[in-house]
């Protein structure tokens, strides 16, 4: 019986470790967008703090043929309507200042760097700021205009606009310094089972990336595409909509986009894809 | 054989208490993972058994584990094991232990507890995202477990 219980114990860690080498690797393949935008989308190591990986794979790469290719060419993809719908608001004025965001930024290309570093320490605030904190800080203290909600079209929107100009840059989020309280929080979160079904993001998206539950081919949870356009959503999602969707999934009370919680697992999970291009927006099922 | 005689004991204890013909939960004795004694106190149905386990709405055992038998089931997962030979590899009551609470098997195993009440950190009502208060209903009834089990030890190589 002894015998018995540890040849079954042994046979599922051997088939979790060789999950990959089955039938559900992850697509071999590489990303051009436009033909000049060459993407990171793997590399074989991945960064020496995060323990549990070995290499990095973007999501593309878990997504089918058709999926893939629509994120090759601005015209396919769909979430270039958010930027493009964007550009029309960083020139429009808004708030009691009578300033747009060209005001004071000129082109959006000037933002070229900026989504490669969030979430980053905002000094002046003193706490950690997700792209979505910077754009409405600007918005308040510098247009007088009113926040936008976390996962309104026009937030969404500009976030897609902002990363789209660094696709292709390395993600490079710091972790040190005051952001380590924030990094170790987030670590926390990754490893917590949460919910009925006791399910860590790590649970799925570390020992599992490139197997399938049902239909769902898992990837490692890479947030460097984001916002991405959801083809089953048929819009563009923000990051916490995304991890509120997954602990949701657990059969947990999940947390609040623009929460505190998920500010810190923002920056854990973005620093688990440091190397790897911005894609953003970038296309998912 | 050893279990034969223990159920054989159990048995007449169960028919002369019938509101105690069901297992609660928290009262499920595992040793070294398995559990001998039926849930119910009754033989599990396998035809029901092979619903529960397709049904996204109840086991959805099929979202990691693949099932040969099961060919008109979409979208067999890989992230368990495949459980052809099942009725093979374990004992029933192996199986219930493994149905019911598969970590007492498989240490930290990504599999969730089916026959369980807690606790569990930031229990959510359903797959509303909301919290639930107070105690939650084990994912499956006692009868499904059986049923499930009654299922498994079909699938012989």
């Amino acid at each position: 019986m002894n015998m018995r219980l540890l040849a079954g114990g042994c046979a599922l860690a051997a088939l979790t470790l060789t999950g990959l080498s089955a039938t559900a690797d992850p697509a071999d393949d590489t990303l051009v967008v436009n033909g000049e935008i060459n993407m990171i989308t793997h590399t074989e190591k991945a960064p020496d703090y995060i323990e549990g990986l070995s290499e990095q794979y973007s999501g593309w790469h878990f997504r089918e043929d058709d999926t893939r290719v629509m994120q090759a060419d601005d015209f396919d993809n769909p979430g270039m309507l958010g930027v493009e719908a964007a550009m029309g608001v960083w020139d429009t004025a808004d708030g009691t200042e009578g300033k747009a965001c060209a005001s004071c930024h000129e082109g959006a290309e000037s933002m070229a760097g900026v989504r490669a570093v969030m979430p980053k320490f905002n000094e002046e605030k003193g706490e950690m700021y997700t792209m979505e904190m910077y754009i409405n800080q600007c918005r308040t203290e510098r247009m007088g205009a009113e926040a936008w909600d976390w996962d309104s079209a026009d937030m969404v929107n500009m976030t897609a606009l902002i990363s789209s100009v660094s696709r292709g840059m390395p993600m490079n989020v710091a972790i040190d310094g005051p952001a380590a309280p924030y990094w170790e929080q987030g670590k926390e979160m990754y490893y917590t089972r949460y919910g009925q079904l006791e399910l860590s993001c790590s649970n799925c998206h570390e020992d599992n990336y490139g197997n399938y539950i049902r239909a769902d081919h898992l990837s490692q949870g890479q947030i460097n595409g984001f916002p991405v356009y959801r083809l089953k959503d048929a819009k563009l999602s923000s990051i916490h909509n995304r991890f509120k969707g997954c602990i949701r999934d657990t059969r947990a009370e999940t947390f609040k986009p623009g929460s505190p919680e998920f500010i810190a697992l923002e920056l854990y999970v973005a620093s688990r894809g440091n190397g790897l291009s911005v894609e953003g927006p970038s296309v998912r099922n | 054989m050893k279990r034969q005689i223990l159920i054989g004991m159990v048995l007449p204890v169960i028919v002369g208490t019938a509101a105690m013909a069901e297992t609660a939960p928290v009262a499920v004795a595992y040793e070294e993972g398995a559990v001998a004694q039926s849930l119910t106190g009754m033989p599990g149905n396998p035809d029901e058994g092979a619903n529960v386990m397709s049904n996204r709405g109840l086991g959805n055992c099929v979202a990691c584990h693949a099932v040969s038998a099961m060919p008109d089931v979409a979208f067999q997962g890989n992230v368990g094991p495949s459980l052809d030979g099942a009725g093979d590899r374990w004992e029933e009551a192996q199986l219930r232990g493994i149905v019911s609470d598969a970590k007492m098997t498989f240490d930290g195993t990504i599999m969730p507890s089916f026959y369980k009440v807690g606790p569990y950190i930031r229990q959510g009502d359903a797959f509303t995202g909301k919290a639930f208060e107070g105690e939650l209903p084990p994912l499956l009834t006692a009868q499904q477990i059986e049923d499930v089990v009654a299922y498994l030890m079909t699938l012989k190589e």
